[in-house]
């Protein structure tokens, strides 16, 4: 039987399971509106490194052994990593599975690289080419400050589209048999872009991708919103949340019952003084594998259309005057009997 | 839904990112901004009175005024507090030569984790850079002006 269905969407014969996660996040978010759901919550956002590059590999590192070690297998057991993040040429994930000792997948799908890594994690192994597989992903507050925008302590000030980068790693050890949620269905992102050019409004530029898939699932699947208990975007923050609902709406569907921001579930943001919300890698990772995941646990939520987005800008592309690429990948993580 | 080379949609969603993004709150800044900005200048001319009180020449105490308040922005940079309040002032504590101080500590503070020729020698000026280099083309120009006009 052919799994793929529809213009983009897989469908899967015999669905991996998800049989462990982890989330590590910083002080922030150990302070937000998640913080009961986490694994860890550092005190000290550089760990005891010396520099924050450091501190997001070892952050990653320890990610990815809680997750092998909630799933009650052996480092041994992983045949492949599959895991990304924002630093220049990956150096946060290279640097943290090279003590890992396993085969690696190294991936850019900028803050999308949780749904990338999911997708890429599910296939191989509903493929038949591995039991075991990691996806994994990271971001660090004070690197993509350092990377993409100004040093910590330089005096600037943030707009209120803003969103603010979410310290913090999830990891997933997907399976091909086992306890836990399985994922069904995975729908791989186009790269979209609506033109939109501020770096300061991340989520406007993302949002036409994620309605994207959204739409595009929805019609490959034959499903509706209300098929789902949540529909849950990455990183559009508030802004791009309300451009997201618009955008589906115009496509003919009402997904406003069901839609959520990971973005906008992590932090109290007026307290908080992160603006439109949450971002980067970690956002919609540690709000999956700590948030959502564990309510799925409970059985509150039984069948969840996750949807991590990414802006696939760099500062150069930026200062060039180029608008800004967004995508979203689409993974159906459901409870089974 | 679109590629990018549609450039109806791509005007059509830049009207609606405007309508669903909340707006700077430009007055509450503008006071912001007007309030610490003249409180640094005050500042400043306390320190300028206090060291001609002192009996130093105008010109020394002008010298004398500006390293203060270098050092100012520096200590206070290091001590995590200047970027709270830019991130409320903006301008207000960007413009004054605390500010300076200020672009100048920051990204030292951030490289010198990557040496001191490649990390601080080499990126230190990232933010200020651009400010002394317009600076001295402005003053040119200016001088040129002078020159021929001046006098």
């Amino acid at each position: 039987m052919e799994k793929f269905i529809g213009s983009q969407t897989i469908q899967f014969e015999c669905p991996p399971h998800i049989l462990g996660a982890s989330s590590i996040v910083g002080p922030k978010e150990g302070e937000g509106l998640l913080k009961d759901y986490f694994d860890l919550i550092l005190e000290d956002a550089l760990w005891g490194e010396e520099t924050w590059e450091k501190a997001e590999s070892k952050i990653l590192k320890e990610t990815i052994h809680l997750a092998i070690k909630n799933a009650g297998i052996a480092i041994d057991d992983v045949r492949y990593v599959f895991s990304g993040d924002l630093l220049n040429q990956l150096i946060a994930s290279s640097f943290a599975i090279r003590s890992l000792n396993k085969p690696f997948f190294g991936l850019f799908g900028a803050c999308s690289t949780m749904g990338e890594s999911l997708i890429l994690a599910a296939m191989t192994v509903e493929g038949g080419f591995a039991k075991y597989c990691v996806a994994s992903t990271s971001s660090h507050y004070c690197s993509a400050e350092k990377q993409f925008r100004y040093p910590l302590e330089f005096g600037n000030q943030r707009p209120p589209t803003a969103t603010w980068t979410v310290t913090g790693s999830g990891a997933v050890v997907v399976g091909n048999h086992g306890q836990g949620p399985v994922i069904t269905h995975v729908t791989p992102g186009r790269i979209i872009d609506l033109g939109v050019k501020d770096p300061m409004n991340m989520g406007a530029a993302m949002a036409p991708a994620a309605a994207d898939t959204i739409v595009t699932h929805l019609k490959d699947t034959n499903r509706k919103p209300s098929d789902y208990d949540m529909i849950a975007t990455g990183d559009l923050g508030s802004v791009g949340k309300e451009l997201a609902l618009e955008l589906v709406k115009k496509q003919g569907y009402d997904i406003e019952q069901v839609y959520t921001d990971c973005g906008v579930e992590i932090y109290e943001s007026d307290k908080q003084d992160t603006h439109a919300g949450g971002s980067g890698c970690g956002c919609s990772a540690v709000t999956l594998t700590g948030y959502l995941l564990k309510s799925m646990k409970a059985k509150r939520y039984n069948r969840i259309l996750f949807i991590p987005t990414g802006a696939l800008l760099s500062t150069t592309s930026a200062n060039e005057g180029e608008s800004i690429p967004g995508i979203a990948h689409g993974v159906v993580l459901e409870n089974i009997e | 839904m679109a590629y990018h080379d549609n450039e109806t949609l791509k005007k059509e969603y830049g009207k609606l990112v405007k309508q669903k993004s909340p707006k700077v709150t430009l007055l509450k800044n503008c006071l912001w901004a007007f309030f610490v900005g003249g409180g640094i200048c005050t500042i400043g001319q306390l320190l300028n009175n206090g060291y001609k009180a002192l009996d130093f020449s105008k010109q020394e105490a002008t010298t004398l005024t500006s390293v203060t308040l270098i050092f100012l922005g520096a200590l206070l940079t290091g001590l995590d507090i200047y970027d709270s309040l830019g991130k409320r002032a903006g301008a207000g504590s960007i413009v004054p030569i605390s500010g300076f101080a200020n672009s100048i500590v920051a990204p030292a503070i951030e490289y010198k984790k990557e040496g001191y020729v490649f990390g601080v020698g080499a990126k230190i000026f990232n933010i200020a850079g651009p400010v002394i280099i317009y600076g001295m083309l402005a003053s040119i120009i200016v001088g040129i002006g002078y020159y021929f006009f001046g006098q």
